[in-house]
């Protein structure tokens, strides 16, 4: 995927994204950290066709084109069950009842939830939330997943269990992920590289592939590699 | 029981003492009667304040259909487009701010007396709290969850179905709670002008100085009320149980 020249303006003439070039290879974990306003989740928006940048372009590989996205809230459907709500974008896309049960069940069991299928919303903790919503965006098997903050609301713990989690998912299936944080820990952790987004205008101050081993644990959070690569990554957003 | 006892005891209680206070005399009893009296009424004239209820209640209830219906109706085409909303939302208001006393005689000229003008007068009351929860629920959706719906290409009636009118629901229950009391009220102010029910009977016994059968009538009228009230409180209990906080405490 390629942005060339990318920009947005806002209503209010704000230009939040200005002349953005980047492009994320097939397969990569992309992190994407800056300052709040600096246009991460305007990026993110663009990149998923939910809003149409004001000049440039936005090209996407054709076998990517099945894009997922993962909001800062689990935002799931209250009234529907865990079963109902991950099989959500599957009955949106017209696959028949049997079909996309299937696929959701097989999906709640990668992220440890198969046990709670009838539960609704209100009967989950927090972390369990963020799990269905992760499970209803890998239940299409997206080639594109797109995550806003997606721990950011969560506890430390269940946030470290997650980022593990999410990781392993994103080995497993080889899909390319786009993740928006204001965690410097969570983006050295999470990705194989990074970008460092400026507070005006989406430049990019930073862009660097992060050095550490490719299967990470919690015990790499200890790890002196893990701390080096914070710090660089912090003295790209302390230079803002 | 722990349910009912609450609203239970203030009830009794009220009654005992204006009892108490039309015997001894504290209040006169043609004034205010006392509450053996209403229920010496409500023996008396079984017959003819039964006939009376079914005939509010057919109109009321058919009124409040007519509103829930037209009223969901007209909310999802106002909430369809910012310009069909600044158009005729003015309009909705326009209509509800019209007393239904004023115009009941305008719904004697154009339906006659009876049915049809009694309904016409629940309607008219009632539906405008239909409209403003509706609409305010199907504007308040989650702009992420549409999104949601946008990503994998749901269409907009698909999108009104799954996700837009699932989610006003709450609010919806809260304007038909609204809709049903006012429906019952039109209609006693419906039957005033132009037909028979509750309304004809207190505007009889008034003219009698039976303030008896008058406070029995509005009893009635009162459980009539309370009955839709307590019909779309089922309905929101059925519907809201899993997920919405009002039904969960």
């Amino acid at each position: 995927m390629r942005l060339e020249r990318v920009r947005r303006v806002f209503d209010n003439h704000l230009v939040v994204i200005e002349g953005m070039d980047l492009s994320v290879d097939a397969g990569e974990f992309l992190a994407v950290l800056g300052p709040s306003g600096c246009g991460k989740s305007t990026l993110l928006r663009m990149i998923a066709g939910l809003s149409a940048p004001d000049g440039g372009s936005i090209v996407t590989n054709p076998s990517q084109v099945q894009t997922a996205f993962v909001f800062q809230d689990a935002h799931l459907l209250p009234w529907r069950n865990t079963l109902d709500n991950t099989a959500l974008p599957l009955e949106l896309m017209g696959i028949g009842r049997d079909q996309r049960y299937h696929q959701a069940r097989a999906v709640l069991a990668q992220v440890g939830l198969a046990e709670a299928e009838t539960r609704y919303p209100t009967q989950l903790s927090g972390g369990m939330r963020m799990r269905v919503s992760l499970a209803r965006a890998l239940v299409t098997e997206p080639r594109l997943l797109l995550m806003d903050e997606p721990f950011a609301a969560l506890d430390e713990i269940t946030r470290f269990h997650l980022e593990v989690q999410l990781r392993e998912l994103w080995q497993r299936r080889g899909m390319t992920v786009i993740f928006v944080t204001h965690s410097i820990s969570e983006a050295a952790f999470l990705a194989n590289r990074a970008v460092v987004l400026a507070r005006r205008g989406g430049k990019i101050r930073l862009d660097r592939c992060i050095d550490l081993p490719p299967q990470r644990t919690n015990d790499l959070r200890s790890d002196e590699r893990l701390g080096h690569e914070m710090k660089l990554l912090m003295g790209a957003m302390e230079e803002e | 029981m722990k349910r009912f006892l609450p609203p239970l005891i203030p009830f009794v209680a009220i009654t005992l003492a204006l009892e108490f206070a039309v015997r001894s005399g504290l209040v006169a009893g043609y004034l205010v009667p006392a509450p053996s009296a209403v229920f010496r009424a409500l023996l008396d004239s079984r017959d003819e304040l039964a006939a009376a209820m079914a005939k509010t209640s057919a109109a009321a209830l058919i009124g409040f259909a007519l509103s829930t219906l037209a009223g969901i109706t007209i909310a999802v085409l106002l909430s369809s487009s910012r310009a069909i909303q600044r158009a005729f939302y003015p309009y909705a208001v326009f209509f509800q701010t019209v007393p239904v006393i004023a115009i009941a005689p305008l719904l004697v000229i154009w339906f006659g007396y009876g049915m049809k003008t009694v309904i016409a007068a629940a309607f008219i009351v009632s539906i405008f709290p239909v409209i403003a929860n509706t609409l305010t629920g199907l504007l308040s959706t989650d702009p992420a969850l549409r999104d949601l719906f946008r990503l994998y290409g749901a269409s907009p009636g698909v999108t009104l179905v799954k996700l837009r009118f699932p989610a006003a629901l709450p609010q919806i229950l809260t304007g038909l709670r609204v809709a049903s009391g006012l429906a019952v009220i039109g209609a006693i102010v419906g039957e005033f002008i132009g037909g028979s029910g509750l309304g004809s009977v207190v505007d009889v016994a008034r003219t009698q100085q039976r303030v008896d059968k008058v406070f029995a009538a509005v009893l009635l009228a009162s459980v009539l009320g309370l009955g839709l009230f307590g019909l779309i409180n089922v309905v929101s209990a059925v519907t809201l149980r899993h997920w919405h906080a009002s039904e969960q405490q």
